[in-house]
């Protein structure tokens, strides 16, 4: 059995780590310190933690506020409210002025289960990373969670991290290298690349374990940052396989699918299939049948990996 | 009475700041004279007798911070940084061209010094004036920081957000300043969006509360001074102005919220600035 820990608390316990090593960190949350994990920090640093209300525009232009005396804030909401809500106040005074300023948005995608569509955040990958300056991570697993934190802190700029609610799979070690921008090959293979981000790396490595069986060898990439994307290893990919297969916890249009693609064309025009949210909201399930129901599982992969390779 | 020394000097930077404005924009072609106009005495009090900050080194820590909410009057500002040495007076005449410092709305990445943040997206700069301050009293750092909003721009939700937060932080290093000059660009305040009572608004929120007539350099140094003494509570000046101020066919007029002069007009607004 499969060790699980929701990608959430990879974050809170990065930032409570953060706070011991560096006293300009500080933390504000829109009035979901639990939920998002921020608690951890609340407790062990309550003098640089802030409580925002219910007000996450207001959040996001007190922690560009905040930068410009040298603090390096954390925006701590969900998803859905920590991007679509507030973009323009990213996009002005944080993009715009290339303020240091970290989102953290948890409750990424479908997974998050029953309260719905209203909560689920299915756009934020697009919606952050059209943004100049903006840097988008989408970790695949609580340690991985960990180390884009702390590593968000480290580089200067807007950093938007994407996490979860629920526990899902520990894919990798504390030994794992992490290096934002720097996408980690998890698996090789010749016959097609999987790219994947967040929960669907754990779905992509489980649908390449059954191609494997039926002779057909998948490389797993997990590009855990979308922006700056890894151009390097989606060239190479696409060269030596010659197929793409893109999955995403997301909405198709725009997201993660769409990223990767934008790079393939420009060297190596191969065939793609992307597995994604296909233009509907979400709505309320446990997240075991919200993935099933949108098309979400290494089932999902296995059938666009079956189709892009008749396109080959 | 004999008048100060010092309040006169102030309105002769007005009056040339005043001036600068209508060649900026004239020379321009577009831009944004009426707000401008109005909220020149504020800006210019600001940086010529109230704030704490130096040209020479625009990062100093202990400065005093200027931020403007009201982000399309900005040709203000920019002719208070290049009067007070930021940089050259020559400069000015770049506004709104190609590879220019002085964009259309302020950019702190364009490399103007003196600029805090990019502002523009209205309602925005009250927040952010807000985790300055906060950030200042974390680093025990003794300073001030001003925001000036417009009273059409306090309709923006996210004003009444950051009104919550400052004084629930009691952000008494925090001064705003409300630029009332009762016009915003589809008309006047009153009809288009309401916002009245404004005092009463902030006053509700928990902020300290200073009336004035904000073209009156007297009265702005004092509400200034006054807000300084205040603990415990953010202080805003609703400062009464009128749109366009000094400029005899802008005074006013809703038409010039973003319109630039013609040459012709121009001239006509510089000699009236003159005999002002």
């Amino acid at each position: 059995m499969m060790e699980m820990k929701a990608t959430r608390d990879g974050y809170g316990e990065a930032l409570v780590a953060l706070g011991e090593k560096n006293p300009q960190v500080v933390v504000l949350s829109a009035d979901l310190t639990d939920s998002t994990r921020a608690s951890m920090f609340k407790k062990r640093f309550p003098e640089r933690f802030f409580t925002m209300g219910v007000a996450e525009a207001d959040m996001i232009g007190t922690a560009g506020g905040l930068s410009l005396v040298g603090k390096i804030p954390f925006c701590c909401s969900l998803g859905v409210f920590a991007s679509g809500r507030v973009w323009d106040q990213i996009r002005v005074t944080i993009c715009y002025s290339n303020l240091n300023v970290k989102i953290g948005g948890s409750h990424g995608g479908i997974s998050v289960g029953a309260d719905g569509a209203t909560h689920q955040s299915i756009e934020e990958i697009a919606l952050m990373r059209v943004l100049p300056n903006m840097k988008v991570v989408v970790p695949c697993d609580a340690i991985e969670t960990r180390k884009a934190t702390i590593q968000a802190a480290e580089v200067w700029g807007p950093v938007y991290i994407r996490f979860g609610r629920p526990p899902i799979p520990i894919i990798t070690t504390e030994d794992t290298p992490f290096l934002m921008g720097k996408a980690i090959t998890m698996r090789e293979g010749k016959d097609v690349a999987i790219f994947a981000c967040g929960i669907m790396v754990y779905e992509a490595l489980e649908a390449a374990k059954e191609l494997d069986k039926k002779g057909i060898s998948a490389r797993v990439i997990n590009l855990h940052t979308v922006k700056p994307i890894d151009e390097e290893v989606i060239f190479k990919a696409a060269k030596e396989t010659g197929a793409i297969v893109t999955a995403e916890e997301h909405q198709l249009s725009g997201g993660f699918g769409s990223a990767v693609t934008e790079v393939a064309v420009k060297q190596h025009p191969v065939p793609v299939e992307m597995v994604g949210i296909k233009d509907r909201f979400g709505k309320s399930g446990s997240p075991q049948e919200l993935m099933q129901d949108f098309g979400l599982t290494r089932f999902d992969i296995i059938k666009a990996v079956e189709k892009v390779l008749k396109r080959k | 009475m004999k008048r100060n020394n010092r309040i006169e000097k102030l309105e002769e930077i007005a009056r040339q700041v005043r001036k600068d404005i209508i060649e900026m924009l004239a020379l321009a072609g577009s831009g944004h004279p009426g707000g401008a106009l109005s909220a020149s005495d504020i800006v210019v009090a600001l940086y010529f007798s109230i704030m704490k900050h130096n040209p020479k080194d625009p990062q100093w820590k202990e400065r005093d911070r200027f931020i403007l909410s009201k982000g399309h009057s900005c040709p203000a500002m920019y002719a208070c940084l290049a009067r007070a040495g930021y940089f050259p007076v020559q400069e000015l005449k770049t506004l709104r061209k190609l590879g220019s410092r002085l964009q259309g709305h302020p950019s702190k990445t364009d490399g103007l010094p003196g600029i805090e943040v990019s502002t523009g997206s209205l309602g925005q700069g009250l927040s952010i004036a807000n985790g300055v301050a906060l950030g200042l009293r974390l680093d025990k750092i003794d300073a001030r920081v001003y925001c000036l909003m417009g009273d059409g721009e306090i309709e923006e939700g996210q004003i009444w957000e950051a009104a919550m937060a400052a004084s629930h932080y009691r952000l008494d290093n925090l001064c705003g300043i409300v630029d009332n000059n009762g016009l915003q660009i589809d008309g006047k305040i009153d009809e288009i969006m309401n916002p009245n009572p404004i005092s009463e608004k902030w006053k509700a929120f928990g902020w300290n509360i200073i009336k004035i007539d904000g073209n009156k350099m007297v009265e702005i140094l004092e509400a200034f001074a006054e807000a300084k003494k205040v603990k415990g509570k953010p202080t805003v000046i609703v400062a009464k102005t009128i749109k366009g101020k000094g400029v005899s066919f802008m005074e006013n007029a809703v038409e010039w919220h973003g319109k630039a002069p013609s040459n012709e007009q121009a001239k006509v607004a510089l000699s009236d600035l003159e005999s002002s």
